[in-house]
């Protein structure tokens, strides 16, 4: 489909023309980001590499006891293919401590934890720093809303949030990540052998089509349907997007004033810059 | 007659009229330098693009001291160039002003201001009431602030008016990457090409560049002749400083090869235009 199929000269302009831009019109020259191991923040610290040299990029693995020991030979491996700063920062101890008090949590829970665990560490090395935290969601999890609200999707600037899964595969083969980092399972690595596509009921490339016509085409439901996607799919990610529309906007105030933010106080964030 | 104008691609940062007016400044003692005789500069150059409640905060009046200024400067080169102009009623529009021999030529306030998809124009701004065109010392010169030139109605008044050099002023933002270039860019690139040659006037396309919120604006300032051949075309995404030489006779060759605006029946538009407003008020 040609709205997935993308430039990928022109995309990676763009998108290292807004790291570097953003980034430097607030007056600092680093970024900070959580590098997984898997292929959309090897994707970003790429960008980043390009964007503001790879000795101002910041790479910052977390991982937790269960994770896959071969996510972090990736994230390893990516840091050294576009040369950027690399650490290391387990989050097992803090998450254990908190789930020592609650031992019966479900796999959800703690992986929002995790994912918020995270979070707190790449905001505290953007404050030490004095870097930006960089955002790893792309197109379809902040569609489906297939992320933690605060914990991964949370971030200053995300050059990947426009463009979809399959568009995130394309670019990164353009720009030179390591296969076996393109090539494995998206998995958002909670417990042993976890995959999105499983856990998700239906492929990135499946869903993609969908969504572009959908979100970006604007189709009807029937013109969906002539298209060859079943009623049912249509439905449930339709419903995906709606019920996860409180994770894509700010927590809702209760209006009592004249002004009142983001709804008649309304400045860009990039104001004054 | 022939003349240099200089297609200012900058980055103004938003919502900063004083940082703003110093990079003009500068890109005008640069184009007088350069022996240039007029210098385009992009849609709110003075403020930014995404002003929302922004507004009333970089708003000019056409007195101010910043405006005084720029109209003390034409007196070297001719400028054109876009702000928020605020009036005595307190009404906002996005404005140009053609600044000459240190007097305003004229000012144009934005008709069409676009409210759809990222756009949100109507809400903080008034909308102008005129496209009317206007002598300078290069000839009879017609200005449109970006969304203007999607409306066909526009360039062709402009170009009825008298007009053959058509003046476009403009943030156009980047979308679109499923092409082989980019979206917007192709588009507009069509658009300019067009309109030049079915009018048979030349256009200078003044785009801006740097991004607001994520938003691109991509650049690409032009020169189009009367041919709608691009004759000079600014980079894609970064600051540049496009010089057109602007040539008179391929203006008057033009106009003898494909004389359609001659020929252009004002009557029969004006009677046809008539009938259809007649009918739709009914």
């Amino acid at each position: 489909m040609a709205g997935l199929q993308a430039n990928m000269e022109l995309l990676r302009k763009l998108l290292v023309g807004f790291v570097r831009d953003e980034v430097r019109k607030v007056g600092i020259s680093k970024v900070v980001l959580g590098l997984s191991g898997g292929i959309d923040s090897a994707l970003v610290a790429f960008i980043a590499a390009e964007a503001v040299g790879p000795k101002n990029v910041h790479a910052i693995c977390m991982p937790y006891k269960t994770s896959n020991p071969e996510s972090e030979a990736h994230a390893r491996l990516v840091a050294t293919a576009c040369g950027v700063n690399f650490s290391v920062t387990p989050i097992t101890p803090m998450v254990d401590a908190y789930f020592d008090i609650f031992p019966d949590a479900d796999n959800m829970r703690r992986g929002n934890k995790m994912a918020r665990e995270r979070m707190t560490i790449l905001f505290d090395q953007s404050a030490f720093l004095r870097a930006l935290v960089l955002g790893t969601s792309n197109k379809t999890e902040l569609l489906l809303g297939y992320g933690t609200l605060y914990g991964d999707m949370a971030s200053a600037l995300n050059p990947i949030g426009d463009i979809y899964k399959s568009q995130v595969w394309q670019l990164s083969r353009t720009m030179g990540i390591p296969a076996e980092v393109i090539e494995k399972q998206p998995s958002a690595d909670l417990w042993a052998g976890q995959t999105d596509e499983e856990e998700l009921g239906f492929s990135y490339r499946q869903v993609d089509e969908l969504l572009y016509r959908m979100v970006d085409q604007r189709l009807t439901k029937p013109e969906l349907a002539a298209e060859g996607f079943e009623n049912e799919f249509i439905d449930s990610i339709y419903t995906k997007i709606q019920n996860s529309h409180f994770k894509r906007r700010l927590p809702v105030i209760a209006k009592v004033s004249n002004r009142t933010i983001d709804r008649d106080f309304r400045y860009a964030r990039d104001w004054g810059k | 007659m022939d003349f240099t104008a200089v297609l200012a691609q900058i980055r103004p940062k938003l919502g900063c009229v004083a940082d703003n007016l110093a990079i003009i400044e500068e890109q005008i003692a640069k184009a007088k330098e350069t022996g240039a005789d007029l210098i385009v500069f992009p849609e709110l150059a003075l403020s930014g693009y995404f002003l929302k409640d922004l507004v009333p905060e970089v708003a000019l009046r056409i007195d101010s001291p910043e405006i005084l200024h720029l109209i003390e400067l034409s007196l070297g080169i001719s400028i054109a160039i876009g702000f928020v102009e605020e009036t005595d009623d307190y009404h906002f529009f996005n404005s140009a002003l053609y600044l000459e021999d240190g007097t305003i030529r004229h000012l144009h306030r934005k008709v069409y201001l676009p409210t759809y998809g990222l756009f949100d124009e109507q809400r903080y701004l008034a909308r102008g009431t005129a496209f009317r065109a206007f002598d300078t010392k290069f000839g009879r010169f017609g200005m449109l602030i970006c969304e203007d030139m999607w409306h066909l109605s526009a360039s062709y008044i402009l170009a009825m008016d008298g007009a053959t050099t058509l003046i476009c002023l403009s943030s156009s933002p980047a979308r679109g990457i499923d092409g082989d270039s980019l979206g917007s860019a192709s588009a507009w690139q069509k658009l300019v090409s067009t309109t030049a040659l079915f009018l048979n006037c030349r256009v200078l396309y003044s785009n801006r560049v740097g991004f607001e919120d994520g938003v691109n604006f991509w650049g690409g300032s032009e020169y189009i002749a009367p041919s709608g051949e691009s004759i000079v075309r600014g980079a894609l995404f970064d600051e540049d400083f496009v010089t057109a030489k602007v040539d008179e006779g391929a203006l008057r060759r033009e106009r003898i090869f494909s004389p359609m605006m001659r020929d252009e029946n004002l009557f029969v538009t004006m009677q046809e235009l008539g009938r259809i407003a007649h009918e739709r008020g009914r």
